[in-house]
Formats: C-alpha cells, sequence, structure tokens
C-alpha cells in the first residue's frame, strides 16, 4: 500500500526517472473516488497491454505520420537568433501538426486504447480548446460520441475552437462554476465520468489526474522530444544546452523533455503563466506561489489558501489557466533536474509580436510564454549554445484574445 | 491486514434503518448549521455527517455545490468546523459526528493535526471522498492512534477483492454508494444498491449505510430493507437553501416525515 503523502517535503529527491505505481516521488497517485477506481485499473490494464502490443504501436505511428503529420520539423529561427544575438534558436514545430497543436499525439494514443478497451462514448476537458478540437477530431476519425467540458469564460475567449468543436460533431457543455475554466471543465468531466464510467472513456487531456493519467499522456507525447533529439544531432552533431516549453499541465514540456532527461548538461525549462501580478489570483505560477496537495486525482503542487480551498487563477492564455502542475514536473522542480519560471501575460504578447515578424510564425499564446522566456535567456548565453523552442500550438485560435490585447495601428 | 476493532462501535443504529444525516457546514453559516444539528438529533437522526465546504466538489452533484459555494463566501474553514462538532458534542454525547471531507482541506491542516483536533472536539469518525484505500496508509495510522473510525466509500463498480479491502480498513460502518454518479436526488433506486450491500456482506460483519439518492421517505423506508443505515444529503441541504429563515424546523418536519415512513412499514411489516 502506497503511503498518503504529507505536507512536508518528498523524501525520494533524486528519483527523476521514476513513476512505478504512479508516483514521481512523493507525487502523483490515485485521488478519486470510490466509483473510478476500477475504471482506472482497467485502463492501467489495458495501456500496459498496448504498451507491448506491436500492433498497436504500428497502428499509431501510422496514424501520426499519415494523419498527424510527424514528424514536425525542428527549424533554425535564423533572424530570431540574430535580434536577440546570443544562443542558436531551434523551434520545434508542434504547431504544424493537424488540428494545430500537440494534444493530437495523446488523443490519437488514448483513441485507439478507447476503441481495445470497447466503449463508444468519449468525455474529454478543455481550456484552450485545443484539446477539446484534437478529442472532437479523433471521435470523428474513430466514430465515438463525444461530449466536450469547457469553461463558460473560456468558451466566450476560445469561441473559434468552439465552434471547431460542433463542426467536427461534439457537444460542447458550458461549464459555469468557479472561475469558468479549466479546472472546472475538470470537475464536471469528472461527475459526467463518475456516473457513466461504465459505457465512457475520460480522454484527459494533459499530464495531470490519477494514474495512469501522468504517465500515459506523457508517452504519448515522448515523441516529440524524440524526434527532437535525432533532429538536432543531425543539424548540429551535438546536443542542444537548453529546451524551454510552456507548462500548463505540462504535456508539451514533458513530452519534449522527457527523451533529454538523462542527458545532465541540457537544461529544462518550464515557463509558467505568470499572469498579470504576483498576487495569488492573478497568475497561474504553481512554482511561485503553490504548495503541494491534491486536486483532481493527482498530488503535485496547487495553488491555494490556508485553509487548503484551491485559489482562482488568471492568464491570457486559457491552456496555462490552472491551479495545479503535472506531478513529473513536481518531481523534476524539486530534484532540480528542471527549471521553472514564469512569463506575464504581457511579455507573452511581445512573444508573439516578435515571433510573428522576425520568422513569420504566429505562436499559440501558451507557446509564446515559451519564446518570452528565450527571449529573456538567449541573449544571456554564447553564440556556440543552441536553445530548442517547443512551439507546442499555433495562434490562430487566439487571434481574438491578440486584437484585444494588442494595438498595432 | 485487518484493523477491525469491536470496542471501536460509535455509531448506533439501532433502528433500521438509521438515519445519518449529511449537511454542508457553514451553508447559509455556522450558527444555522448548529441550529439545523441539533434539530436533526431530536428529530431522531443518530449520525451527523459535518461536511467541510471545498472549492472543487467534483463527487457533488448542483445542489451541494451551492452549499459549498456559500459556505465557502462566509470564509467556513476545516477548523470552524472542527470547532462546531465540538459544539454540538456539548449538546448530545449520543449522536454519531463524521468529518466528510475533501483530502485538500485535511492535509492542508496535516494528517496528524486533524485527527488529534478532530478526537479533542468528540468527533467519532471520518471520510474522505477522494481517499481511496490504496493512499490511505498514513491516515489510516493517524486515525487509529486517535481512535477515530475510518469510514470508507463502496461503490456498484469495486470489484469483489476491492469490496474485500475496504472491509478491512473500515471501522464504523462502511457508506454504500447506492449508483455511480454525484450526490443528489433521483426519482428511483436502482438495483445497484442491494447487490453492492450483498456482495459487502460477505466481507464484513459492520454496519452498512446506503447513501446517494435517497430523498423521500418511502426511499428512506426501502432502504432498511437491505442495510442498517440510509444517508440523506442533498435533500436535506436542498430543504436548507429552499427555507431561508426557516431552516431548523424545515428540517426537523422533513426529518420526523422521514423516520415516520420507516415506523409505518416497520408496523406494516409486523402485522403481516
Amino acid at each position: 500500500m502506497a503511503s498518503a503523502p504529507t505536507t512536508k517535503a518528498p523524501s525520494r529527491k533524486n528519483s527523476t526517472t521514476s513513476d512505478i505505481a504512479g508516483r514521481f516521488g512523493a507525487y502523483g497517485g490515485r485521488y478519486v473516488p470510490e466509483t473510478l477506481m476500477a475504471a482506472l485499473d482497467e485502463l492501467e490494464r489495458e495501456y500496459e497491454k498496448a504498451k507491448r502490443d506491436r500492433k498497436f504501436q504500428e497502428r499509431l505511428d501510422l496514424l501520426l505520420h499519415t494523419y498527424a503529420g510527424r514528424p514536425t520539423p525542428l527549424f533554425f529561427a535564423r533572424r530570431l537568433t540574430e535580434k536577440l544575438a546570443g544562443a542558436k534558436i531551434y523551434l520545434k514545430r508542434e504547431d504544424l501538426l493537424h488540428t494545430g497543436a500537440h494534444k493530437i499525439n495523446n488523443c490519437l494514443g488514448q483513441g485507439l486504447l478507447v476503441e481495445r478497451m470497447g466503449k463508444r462514448r468519449v468525455i474529454a476537458e478543455t481550456g484552450a480548446g485545443q484539446h477539446g478540437v484534437a478529442t472532437a477530431t479523433v471521435c470523428a476519425l474513430l466514430g465515438f460520441e463525444c461530449v466536450i467540458y469547457m469553461g463558460t469564460e473560456d468558451m466566450r475567449r476560445q469561441e473559434l475552437n468552439v465552434f471547431r468543436m460542433r463542426l467536427l460533431g461534439a457537444e460542447v457543455r458550458g461549464v459555469d462554476s468557479g472561475s469558468k475554466t479549466l479546472k472546472d471543465a475538470i470537475n464536471e468531466a469528472m461527475r459526467d465520468w463518475v456516473t457513466n464510467v461504465r459505457t465512457t472513456h475520460y480522454l484527459l487531456g494533459s499530464v495531470l489526474g490519477a494514474h495512469p493519467y501522468p504517465t500515459m499522456v506523457r508517452d504519448f507525447h515522448r515523441v516529440t522530444g524524440s524526434e527532437a533529439r535525432a533532429q538536432i544531432q543531425k543539424a548540429e552533431g551535438r546536443l542542444p544546452t537548453a529546451i524551454v516549453a510552456c507548462v500548463g499541465g505540462g504535456s508539451n514540456a514533458i513530452g519534449i523533455f522527457y527523451e533529454f532527461l538523462k542527458d545532465k548538461k541540457v537544461q529544462l525549462v518550464g515557463v509558467e503563466a505568470g499572469g498579470r501580478s504576483e498576487a495569488l489570483g492573478d497568475h497561474a505560477a504553481r512554482f511561485r506561489g503553490g504548495s503541494p496537495g491534491v486536486l483532481q486525482g493527482t498530488y503535485s503542487y496547487v495553488l491555494q489558501d490556508k485553509a487548503g480551498q484551491i485559489a482562482l487563477t488568471h492568464s491570457v492564455s486559457a491552456g496555462l489557466d490552472y491551479p495545479s502542475i503535472g506531478p513529473e514536473h513536481a518531481m523534476l522542480k524539486d530534484s532540480g533536474r528542471a527549471e521553472y519560471v514564469p512569463a506575464s501575460d504581457a511579455e507573452a504578447l511581445a512573444a508573439t509580436i516578435l515571433l510573428a515578424r522576425t520568422e513569420g510564425i504566429i505562436p499559440a499564446l501558451e507557446s509564446a510564454h515559451a519564446v518570452a522566456e528565450a527571449i529573456k535567456r538567449a541573449p544571456k548565453m554564447k553564440k556556440s549554445e543552441i536553445m530548442i523552442v517547443n512551439i507546442s500550438g499555433r495562434g490562430d485560435k487566439d487571434i481574438g484574445i491578440m486584437r484585444e490585447n494588442l494595438k498595432l495601428d | 491486514m485487518c484493523y477491525y476493532n469491536q470496542s471501536l462501535m460509535p455509531f448506533h443504529f439501532e433502528e433500521k434503518p438509521a438515519l445519518v444525516v449529511y449537511l454542508t457546514c457553514g451553508d447559509p453559516d455556522l450558527a444555522t448549521t448548529r441550529d439545523v444539528i441539533l434539530a436533526a438529533i431530536e428529530a431522531g437522526a443518530r449520525v451527523i455527517e459535518l461536511g467541510v465546504p471545498f472549492s472543487d466538489p467534483l463527487a457533488d452533484g448542483p445542489v451541494i455545490q451551492r452549499a459549498s459555494e456559500r459556505a465557502l463566501k462566509n470564509g467556513v474553514t476545516l477548523q470552524d468546523v472542527l470547532t462546531l462538532a465540538s459544539e454540538i458534542r456539548e449538546t448530545s454525547q449520543s449522536v454519531g459526528l463524521v468529518i466528510f471531507s475533501y483530502l485538500n482541506p485535511i492535509l492542508r491542516m496535516g494528517l496528524s493535526k486533524f485527527c488529534q483536533v478532530a478526537r479533542m472536539a468528540g468527533v467519532d469518525g471520518t471520510l474522505l471522498t477522494d481517499l481511496p484505500i490504496e493512499e490511505a496508509g498514513e491516515y489510516l495510522r493517524e486515525a487509529r492512534k486517535n481512535d477515530l473510525a475510518t469510514i470508507f466509500l463502496a461503490a456498484p463498480t469495486s470489484t469483489d477483492q476491492r469490496l474485500k479491502s475496504i472491509a478491512d480498513v473500515s471501522t464504523g460502518f462502511i457508506y454504500a454508494i447506492s449508483r455511480t454518479g454525484v450526490t443528489g436526488a433521483r426519482q428511483e433506486m436502482t438495483g445497484d444498491a442491494k447487490t453492492l450491500v450483498q456482495r459487502l456482506r460477505k466481507y464484513t460483519k459492520l454496519p452498512i449505510a446506503v447513501g446517494f439518492g435517497i430523498s423521500t421517505p418511502e426511499q428512506f423506508a426501502a432502504v432498511g430493507e437491505i442495510a442498517e443505515a440510509g444517508v440523506v444529503g442533498s435533500a436535506i441541504v436542498h430543504a436548507i437553501e429552499k427555507n431561508p429563515g426557516r431552516e431548523a424546523s424545515t428540517v426537523a418536519e422533513f426529518v420526523t416525515r422521514l423516520l415516520g415512513e420507516r415506523r409505518r412499514s416497520y408496523q406494516l411489516a409486523v402485522k403481516s
């Protein structure tokens, strides 16, 4: 029996790659109502079998290649590099994937698992709408009924993605509780799942939630890092000095970090939403203002008040606007293997403009947080050093928010 | 591993079914909650589940969600709920008091401190909605040290192996969830409850309380055919929500009606 967490510091600080029984050091675990436990056991068993099934892997690889558009390019950002006059900057172009972000990797993987389990109904939460769109897409592709839960605040600011999901045949259910964002959408998806668990799969969209989700979702995104590793070796004949990725739940970041964990010289930098100020409620920087706790199935860093109530969060980017973070990131933070920094709303918006005008690439506002950190970090690095920035999604969905926030004439 | 302890029987389920009342503490305010609880005890409730409001009640339906929001607007904390428990205990020594909470407020206070404070407040047991047995090691140790009963949920989806493990670590009583889903009233009880209780009996001699969806006197009386106790939660919270200013008297009347049907069906059963 695994021991329950304490609020003390985690004990196994150096186990940076351990994920035995869903634990990442002290973090992770499975904190859900009893009704869901059997379904999580089933999912874990089925995932373990699928991992060893060559046919499953071949089918997934084929879909990633012919449907999603993998491998994605690793692009040398020459003008951005010149402008910042420091490290050579490469962009991992996950934004070029079908549906516009890395989320499709995980959705295809879980979609094939749903087929194996013989379920026909899929539910998911979405913040920015990218995971919702990717889920709706895979449900259309594989013929599943699809219900997406989305906070009404997010539906307002990601209107275009709401329409895309509906166009793809999904039902989008607005969630009006709490902050009306990602966290509340997850609560509502959990309520649906606990009711319909016998027929329904919950296609969770990040490295969050109860075991096996954080491990399984990471595995479906590892492809990003393994491609990037081979690509940078081919282009430069060596590994990068630093890899930078934004972290909401942390799926794109762990996806690109994972293959480099053992390369201790490669700096791994996660960028959280610094929002509009450092006050609780004004940001989503869990490692700046948070402390260990349990939210929505997992033990990790959480933004919370003194009584253990979960705090409200804010970010210009809906996909980063979440009070907890994937448990594996919590372990990497404590062990020091990865470093986590905030980027503010304003910095992310400025980074969007710079990337658009130097490279002709409009990043998603989530990914723009990673670009913002690159802008701060690259000039301090040597010209011989290399940085990879994960452009996890494209900015089309954010045009409305960008228009609200950027005065360009 | 079997923690079952005959001496640890703080709950009194003499009538069948005994009434377990859940309410969200601090909705609409702590003073009202106190009055409602005392009225419910007076009207015949045997166990009170003191619900700790939480910002993200993912196992609860809309009625208890709204109650939690109202309580949190008043700034009600776990500490407040424990203080309330000690006040209730001063007035009633016989009622069973259970802290019913999501895990995070407990972790924030610290498992060890929580169990000590709860014991000092006269609490008999605890039920943590999102703490399954696999994650409960430290909680069980701390609760045992303080003689708190550890009540776990059993679900219709739980496998026999899980039911056995749940029975092994439960003390006081076991809470059988009548159906898959969140808390809240339902028109009809499903067959899930009966099957689950029958399966559970193979592994436990503890009393079983059936809950989720019980809102009418008829449903409550029917629980008596299969289990020792019935839990009524959302229906009580709903009555509180709909009767501002008259919460305690409304709940007292409701409890009397619930128990009235039990008496009537008992008498019918004796006659036939």
